[in-house]
């Protein structure tokens, strides 16, 4: 039973089915279960946490990704799928606590100052939680300390800055400078990302990493985790 | 059903009302005082016979003033049909076209005399041995039947392509002027289940090449209702001249009731005024003066008004597709073949350039956007064609359908309604209470349904520009697929009973 249940969370995700509502990428599983539906029909099964994420989530995220990467699947599928696992998270939060199963890391993400746009950075705050991190978004024009206000309260192990103004992006200069000086900067990984920043201009402010798109996003992230 | 293709909702007009007048008047005026010239004398007799005035002109070759009286060209207008139907080996490729309605259908032509092959070598940079590149090379070369079996097979495959026309010349060393045409019919009727137009070589192998279509539809009577074949006679030569034989064919086609184009084409500055009003009072002269000889001869013809003007090259006083001018001489030709309620064979997408490439696809673009939005019937727009048309590129014809892809899009009608609206207007109040106040959740229901334009097939990955390379994989996928042949029996039947066809495009003798 608790085999079937995870098969079908599995195909939900790949469908991107969040809800009984979402038709899906075809009509096959119209009105029947969601991801948020049956992930919680498998807790109250008592089905492991550990089993719903590894065999029916992440599986699933796998398969959505051989899909995008074939051009089977575009972006707003990805999306879908990734909402669907993020939402399937905030329900398995308190179970993963109790239990102490770790999440991949928290990851604090913020427009910086000045700037207000944010299409980006939530498409890379959907897709890191999809993907299994502890997404914090500060939201857009955050100013500096509140960004070093969180680092140094938090922890987040990772910090996604983001500027589309080549006007506004010197301020992601200012929050590694201001990190610096509070003594937090080796405490916390920061990747910068926007249509006005490049690699080059990443070196040159000091960040660690610079993402072109949110999927970079997903692989730099993993990448450190890979390396501890 | 018949083929959609691509129904303009309102189509682009430059004409006003009054200018549509004006042009229609001065044509009058030019067919009563000069009239034209007929160098065929049973084109003058027919015309004589139904109350022009006719008078021979001296000299050495024979030819005759002819003044068409305004009544008589407005009789004619009334008989020709306001529907023509085209029809297809596969009946779902038939084209109805009407006269006042602005559906285009996509149709390739015309006749290149030069096949233009595509190879992409590899080059090794000089001082780097570990740097390739893969470049286009283009080796022109005379066409064969051959080239145009391949032409008519990739074209069935191209999905814009709504008619064909044969693209290219064959120069065979076993084709002469006797078995050409039925050559021509047959291998491209026999790789292509589209609509067939095509030009006579010669007169005497008209009714070989209408008993053929007759053997594959099964009859007369079902070559009148599914007529597969169709004809484009470039009977007037301008200023406003009727050309013995191609005037002689454009009757017999009519005699024999196919469908059939009137063609005329003056190019502005050498056979037609340099101005507009000039070129159009005149094209509309032409091509109106042979559709009034068409219906005399069999009321009821089916005939297209055949505008394909151009404008002189300044430097050589050749044909430039390629002007701004020669888009607006059509799109002025589409509104008066409209307002005659005759469907119009228009023409787009000739290139100046010899080579597929950047220039060829501006140009190109252009006249193919603007002169579609005109709306007329049957635009021959010149698909895989270079060089002012005496270059044909397969891979450009698979570039142009890709374009034209997207033009067809571009030109779908607008679908804003009340249930739409208020959709929108739902999703709106939705989106804006969210935090991350982004629609692209209410993307993936019209993903998948033919509601957004799709990715440009031949996008480079990365900084490369790889259109060209990825044009030609398609190019080659298109030619691994099969077509329909016409069946063994029928094939068998025609190579029994019209001589000339070469042995070697009998696909069934090939296998055995």
């Amino acid at each position: 039973m608790s085999k079937d249940i995870i098969a079908t969370i599995k195909e939900n995700v790949i469908q991107g089915r969040k809800t009984q509502e979402d038709v899906g990428i075809d009509d096959s599983l119209a009105g029947t279960p969601g991801v948020v539906e049956l992930v919680q029909q498998a807790l109250d099964k008592n089905t492991s946490p550990q089993v719903i994420i590894t065999e029916g989530l992440t599986a699933g995220m796998e398969v959505v990704g051989e899909k995008f990467s074939t051009k089977e699947y575009f972006i707003p599928d990805m999306l879908a799928s990734a909402e669907a696992v993020g939402a399937a998270m905030d329900i398995m939060k308190p179970v993963l606590e109790s239990a102490n199963v770790e999440t991949k890391g928290k990851f604090a993400i913020a427009t910086v100052k000045g700037d207000i746009h944010d299409i980006g950075k939530n498409i890379v705050a959907i897709l890191l939680k999809g993907a299994g991190y502890d997404v914090h978004d500060l939201g857009t024009d955050v100013p500096t300390e509140k960004v070093v206000g969180f680092v140094r309260e938090e922890r987040p192990g990772y910090l996604g800055l983001s500027a589309l103004l080549t006007t506004t992006m010197i301020e992601m200069g200012v929050v590694i400078k201001a990190l610096e000086e509070s003594k937090l900067r080796s405490s916390v990984k920061v990747l910068i990302g926007g249509a006005a920043v490049s690699d080059e201009f990443a070196q040159e402010i000091g960040a660690d990493a610079y993402c072109a798109d949110a999927f970079a996003a997903v692989k730099v992230l993993d990448s450190y985790r890979q390396m501890g | 059903m018949p083929r959609a293709g691509i129904l303009v909702d309102r189509p682009y007009e430059r004409l006003t009302k009054e200018q549509v007048e004006l042009i229609h008047q001065a044509s009058m005026e030019i067919l009563t005082a000069p009239g034209l010239i007929s160098f065929n004398e049973e084109a003058a007799n027919i015309l004589h016979s139904h109350g022009a005035a006719v008078e021979s002109i001296p000299g050495d070759r024979r030819s005759w003033q002819v003044k068409i009286p305004e009544q008589l060209i407005l009789n004619a207008l009334d008989n020709a049909p306001r529907t023509v139907k085209l029809g297809a080996r596969n009946p779902d490729n038939t084209l109805i076209m009407q006269g006042d309605e602005p559906r285009v259908y996509l149709i390739t032509g015309s006749e290149t005399n030069i096949w233009l092959d595509v190879e992409f070598p590899t080059y090794v940079h000089k001082s780097d041995a570990s740097r390739e590149i893969r470049v286009p090379e283009f080796k022109p070369r005379r066409g064969t039947v051959e080239d145009l079996c391949q032409s008519a097979h990739v074209c069935e495959h191209l999905e814009m392509v709504d008619g064909y026309i044969r693209t290219v010349n064959i120069q065979d060393r076993e084709i002469t002027e006797e078995n050409k045409d039925v050559n021509k019919f047959f291998a491209s009727l026999n790789n292509n289940t589209k609509h067939f137009m095509s030009g006579l070589t010669s007169l005497k192998q008209l009714d070989n090449v209408v008993r053929m279509a007759e053997l594959i539809v099964g009859g007369k009577k079902a070559l009148e209702e599914n007529p597969i074949i169709s004809f484009i006679t470039c009977l007037v030569k301008s200023p406003l001249q009727f050309v013995d034989d191609t005037t002689a064919t454009f009757i017999e086609v009519c005699r024999r009731g196919l469908p059939v184009a009137v063609s005329s084409s003056p190019q502005a500055g050498t056979t037609a005024p340099i101005k507009e009003a000039g070129i159009m009072a005149q094209i509309n002269a032409e091509l109106l003066a042979g559709i009034t000889l068409g219906q005399l001869v069999k009321p009821g013809t089916p005939v297209l008004y055949g505008s394909v003007p151009v404008r002189a090259r300044m430097d050589t006083l050749g044909d430039s597709y390629g002007s701004v001018e020669t888009s607006q001489y059509n799109i002025d030709c589409a509104q008066m073949a409209r307002f005659y309620g005759i469907p119009n064979y228009s023409t787009s997408g000739v290139s100046d350039t010899k080579i597929p490439g950047q220039q060829s696809s501006i140009e190109r673009l252009f006249s193919d956007i603007v002169v579609a939005m005109s709306g007329p019937q049957y635009l021959h727009c010149a698909f895989g064609l270079l060089d002012c048309n005496s270059v044909f590129c397969l891979l450009q014809a698979v570039l142009d359908d890709a374009h034209f892809k997207m033009i067809k899009f571009f030109l779908r009608q607008p679908r804003i309604d009340q249930p739409e609206m208020e959709a929108a207007l739902k999703q709106i109040r939705a989106v804006v209470t969210t935090p991350q106040k982004l629609y692209i959740s209410y993307i993936r229901p019209v993903l998948r349904s033919g509601e957004i334009s799709g990715i440009y097939p031949f996008e480079g990955s990365g900084e490369t520009d790889d259109v060209l390379e990825l044009a030609y994989e398609q190019m080659k996928d298109l030619l691994a697929r099969p077509v329909e042949h016409i069946d063994r029996e029928t094939t068998a039947r025609i190579f029994e009973e019209i001589p000339g066809i070469l042995p070697r495009l009998n696909v069934y003798e090939r296998e055995s």
